[in-house]
C-alpha cells in the first residue's frame, strides 16, 4: 500500500500536486483556505518533502484543526499520495468542490450529523431504505419508524414566526448572573481604578468621584433536545416550530432531536429559508414518530456533544413526555452526567398539563432529582408563559 | 535543528514525543506559528512546554486560563496604587498636569502580565497558554490579535511590538469548543494516551529506578485500567505517581499483595465512583493479566 502515486507526465509539478491535494482535502470536508496552502508548502520546505512519512506528519500538523480531522488525515493522505502505484489521471479534480454551506458542519461531530450536513436539501429519495430495513430484524417498541414524515406538513411558517418571537423573549429572560468579567457602570461593586486615576489627575490626585464597575449579565446558551417519538407526535408541531424559531432568533442556540437515536439539527435549521430548513431536518429526523430511547439518547448526548457544547453558561431544555423504553436508571445517570457540566436542566413535559398528572412514568421519576425546572408545555402559549420562571432561574 | 534532532533532544530531557508531535513542534518553531495541543487530561500537554523551554534553554512563561480571565490579568495593568501616590507627591511639588500624566503612564508604572512579558523578551521564550478552552470566547478573540500580530496596543503608551516571537503552545481538553478562527491560526497536534512501548519508554526515562519487570507490569496494568469504564482515566502523570508509590513501598510484583495494590490505586483513580468500580478482584485480575 505504501506505493507512491504515479502522476501523469503532463502534470505541471509539485506545487500543482499540492493544490490538487488541497482540493482533495476540501472535497472531503476539511476547512482549508489559501493561508493553509501557503503554510503547508512552507512547512514542506522545512522537512524532507520527498519522504512520505515526514510529509505526512508535517501536513497533518498544518491541515488538521481538530481530533477528527487528524484521525481522518491518514486515509486522505494515503488516498492521494500513496495510491498503490496507480497512475493519477489528473492532479486537479475537475469537479468544483461542495457548496459553502458546509462551513459550519465541522462542529457537527458524529456520523449522523456529519452525513446530514452534507446531505442534499430535498427531504425525499430514500424509499429503498424501507426495504433494506425490513430484513427480519427483531422489532419491539424500540422499532424505528419506517414511514418518513415530512415535517413541512407539520409546521407552518406562521408558527415559526410566532415561535421566533417567543424564543427571543425566553432567550432574553435567561441571563447568566455570575459573570466574572466586570464592566464600567454607574453603580457597581468595585472601583474602576483605571478610570479613577484618569479622573483624579485633574484634581491633584484627589479621587473625588469614584467610578465603579459591575458584573454584567451575560446571555445563556440554550440547547434544546426534542423527543420526536411516536407518543410525542401530536406535540411535534408546537415543539418543532419552537425550535426552528429559537434557532433563527439566537445565534448560539443548539438543537437535537431524538427518538431511538440522537440527531443534531442545529446546522440544518440555520438554513436561511425556513421551509428548506425543515426539509433538511426531515432528512435528519429519519425515524420520526418511532419508539423512544430517552436514556440512551441523553447518555449519548452527554458523552459526545455535551462535552463540546455544554458548559456552565448553558441551559439544556428537554422536550419530552418521559415515556422511555430504556431502564430509568440510564436516564438518571445521563442527566447526572449532564449536570456535571455545570448546566441548568429544564424539562418541559406536555403531559404535565393534564389534570391529575403525576410523574409516574418511571423514567420521569428518575429524572426529577436532576432537574432545575419541570413544567408543562404543549402549546406555544405555555412556552411563552415560562418567561417569569426563567428569569428566576 | 531538524525534527529528528528535536525529538532526540526532548527525549534526553525525559519527554518521549511521537513523530507526529515532534514534527508539529518543529514546524511551530520553524514557521513561527502557535501550536494547539489537544488531548485528555494527563497526557503531557503542559509538560511539553516545560521540556521544550529546557531544550531551547529559554524562559517558560505560563498563562493559566480560567473563566473570566481578562486583559488586566493576561496582558498588562497599571500600578494604580503607585500612580495615585505619585500624583499626590507631584501635587505637593507643584508639578503641572502634563508632566505628571507623562510620568504616571510610563513603563515604570506598567505591570507586565504573561502575554506582554512574553513578547518583550530578548530571547524567544516558550509561551504556554494553558487550558485555553476554560477562558471565554471574548478572551479567545483578544488572544487571536496578539498571536497574529505579536503586538499589544496600550492606549496611553502606544503600540508595543514584539522584540522576539515567542514559541506559543496552547492546550485544550474540550471544556468548550474552540472557535474555527483560532484553530486556523494554529498548527494542531492531538496527543492521545501513549501505546505500550511509548509509555514504557516514558516510565524508564522518568523513573529509571523501577526495574524492567515491574515497569512492564505497571504499564500493562495502567493500559488495561484505561480500557475499563472509568469517569476519569489515569494519565501519564498518574502512571508515574503510581510507579513512584510502588517503588516507595518497595513492591517488586503487583500480584503479590492485593491490599497494598488497592491502597496504591489512590494515585491512579481520582473519583469515588472509580475507586468503587475497581474492586480488589478487578485490580487483581488486571494485575494478573499484566504480569
Amino acid at each position: 500500500m505504501s506505493q507512491v502515486t504515479k502522476f501523469a507526465a503532463r502534470d505541471p509539478g509539485p506545487a500543482a500536486r499540492m493544490a490538487g491535494f488541497m482540493a482533495h482535502l476540501r472535497s472531503n470536508g476539511l476547512q482549508l483556505g489559501v493561508g493553509e496552502a501557503k503554510a503547508g508548502l512552507e512547512a514542506l520546505t522545512h522537512t524532507q518533502a520527498a519522504n512520505p512519512k515526514e510529509a505526512r506528519h508535517a501536513l497533518r500538523a498544518v491541515f488538521s484543526g481538530c481530533a477528527e480531522d487528524a484521525e481522518r488525515f491518514d486515509d486522505l493522505f494515503n488516498a492521494f499520495w500513496l495510491n498503490g502505484g496507480r497512475v493519477s489521471e489528473k492532479t486537479m479534480p475537475t469537479t468544483t468542490t461542495g457548496s459553502d454551506s458546509v462551513h459550519t458542519s465541522r462542529n457537527a461531530k458524529g456520523g449522523e450529523a456529519a452525513s446530514g450536513a452534507g446531505a442534499p436539501t430535498t427531504p425525499d429519495g430514500g424509499e429503498d431504505e424501507a426495504e433494506t430495513d425490513g430484513e427480519g430484524k427483531l422489532v419491539s417498541s424500540v422499532i424505528r419508524s419506517l414511514t418518513k414524515k415530512d415535517l413541512r406538513d407539520l409546521v407552518l411558517p406562521e408558527d415559526i414566526a410566532e415561535a421566533e418571537k417567543i424564543a427571543r423573549r425566553l432567550g432574553a429572560a435567561l441571563r447568566d448572573r455570575r459573570s466574572r468579567r466586570r464592566k464600567q457602570a454607574r453603580k457597581g461593586d468595585q472601583i474602576h481604578f483605571r478610570k479613577l486615576i484618569r479622573k483624579s489627575l485633574s484634581t491633584g490626585g484627589e479621587p473625588l468621584h469614584l467610578p465603579m464597575k459591575h458584573r454584567p449579565d451575560r446571555p445563556l446558551k440554550i440547547v434544546t433536545l426534542c423527543d420526536v417519538s411516536g407518543s410525542m407526535t401530536v406535540y411535534a408541531r408546537v415543539f418543532l416550530s419552537f425550535i426552528a424559531g429559537m434557532m433563527r432568533s439566537d445565534e448560539a442556540a443548539d438543537a437535537y432531536l431524538f427518538h431511538t437515536r440522537l440527531v443534531r439539527i442545529a446546522d440544518a435549521l440555520r438554513d436561511k429559508d425556513a421551509l428548506r430548513a425543515l426539509g433538511r431536518m426531515s432528512v435528519l429526523a429519519d425515524g420520526f414518530g418511532g419508539g423512544s430511547r430517552i436514556g440512551a439518547s441523553l447518555m449519548q448526548f452527554s458523552k459526545t456533544y455535551a462535552r463540546r457544547f455544554v458548559d456552565g453558561r448553558t441551559v439544556v431544555l428537554i422536550l419530552s413526555d418521559g415515556y422511555d423504553t430504556d431502564a430509568p436508571e440510564l436516564l438518571g445517570d445521563a442527566l447526572a452526567n449532564l449536570k456535571k457540566r455545570g448546566c441548568k436542566i429544564i424539562w418541559l413535559n406536555p403531559l404535565k398539563g393534564w389534570d391529575g398528572y403525576e410523574p409516574v412514568a418511571r423514567g420521569m421519576a428518575a429524572a426529577l432529582p436532576h432537574l432545575d425546572l419541570f413544567r408543562p408545555a404543549n402549546k406555544l402559549a405555555d412556552l411563552a408563559a415560562l418567561e417569569p420562571e426563567l428569569v428566576r432561574l | 535543528m531538524n525534527w529528528n534532532a528535536l525529538q532526540t533532544a526532548l527525549a534526553d530531557e525525559g519527554y518521549v514525543a511521537n513523530d507526529d508531535l515532534a514534527m508539529a513542534v518543529h514546524l511551530a518553531m520553524a514557521l513561527g506559528r502557535p501550536l494547539l495541543l489537544e488531548g485528555a487530561a494527563g497526557v503531557g500537554k503542559t509538560d511539553l512546554a516545560r521540556v521544550l523551554s529546557t531544550v531551547q534553554d529559554t524562559q517558560l512563561i505560563r498563562l493559566q486560563c480560567y473563566e473570566g480571565l481578562d486583559a488586566a490579568q493576561a496582558i498588562y495593568e497599571w500600578n494604580y496604587q503607585r500612580q495615585l501616590l505619585s500624583i499626590r507627591a507631584a501635587a505637593e511639588h507643584g508639578e503641572t498636569g502634563r508632566v505628571v500624566e507623562e510620568r504616571i503612564f510610563s513603563e515604570e508604572f506598567l505591570l507586565e502580565r504573561p502575554l506582554l512579558k512574553a513578547i518583550r523578551q530578548d530571547t524567544p521564550p516558550v509561551l504556554l497558554i494553558d487550558e485555553i478552552d476554560k477562558a471565554d470566547e471574548e478572551f479567545e478573540a483578544y488572544l487571536m490579535e496578539i498571536l497574529s500580530e505579536f503586538q499589544v496596543t496600550i492606549p496611553e503608551l502606544g503600540t508595543i511590538k514584539a522584540t522576539s516571537r515567542p514559541i506559543v503552545i496552547l492546550t485544550a481538553n474540550g471544556t468548550r469548543d474552540l472557535s474555527d478562527a483560532l484553530r486556523r491560526r494554529c498548527l494542531y497536534a492531538h496527543i492521545s494516551y501513549p501505546d505500550r512501548t511509548t509509555e514504557l519508554a516514558i516510565l524508564t526515562a522518568r523513573c529509571p529506578e523501577v526495574d524492567a519487570a515491574l515497569a512492564s507490569q505497571i504499564i500493562g496494568f495502567v493500559q488495561s485500567l484505561r480500557k475499563e469504564d472509568l469517569e476519569k482515566k489515569p494519565g501519564i502523570a498518574e502512571m508515574l505517581d503510581f510507579a513512584a508509590a510502588l517503588v516507595g513501598l518497595g513492591i517488586a510484583d503487583l500480584t503479590r499483595d492485593p491490599v497494598v495494590l488497592q491502597a496504591s490505586l489512590a494515585t491512579l483513580l481520582k473519583t469515588q465512583t472509580d475507586r468503587d468500580n475497581i474492586t480488589t478482584e478487578i485490580a487483581q485480575r488486571l494485575a494478573g493479566k499484566a504480569a
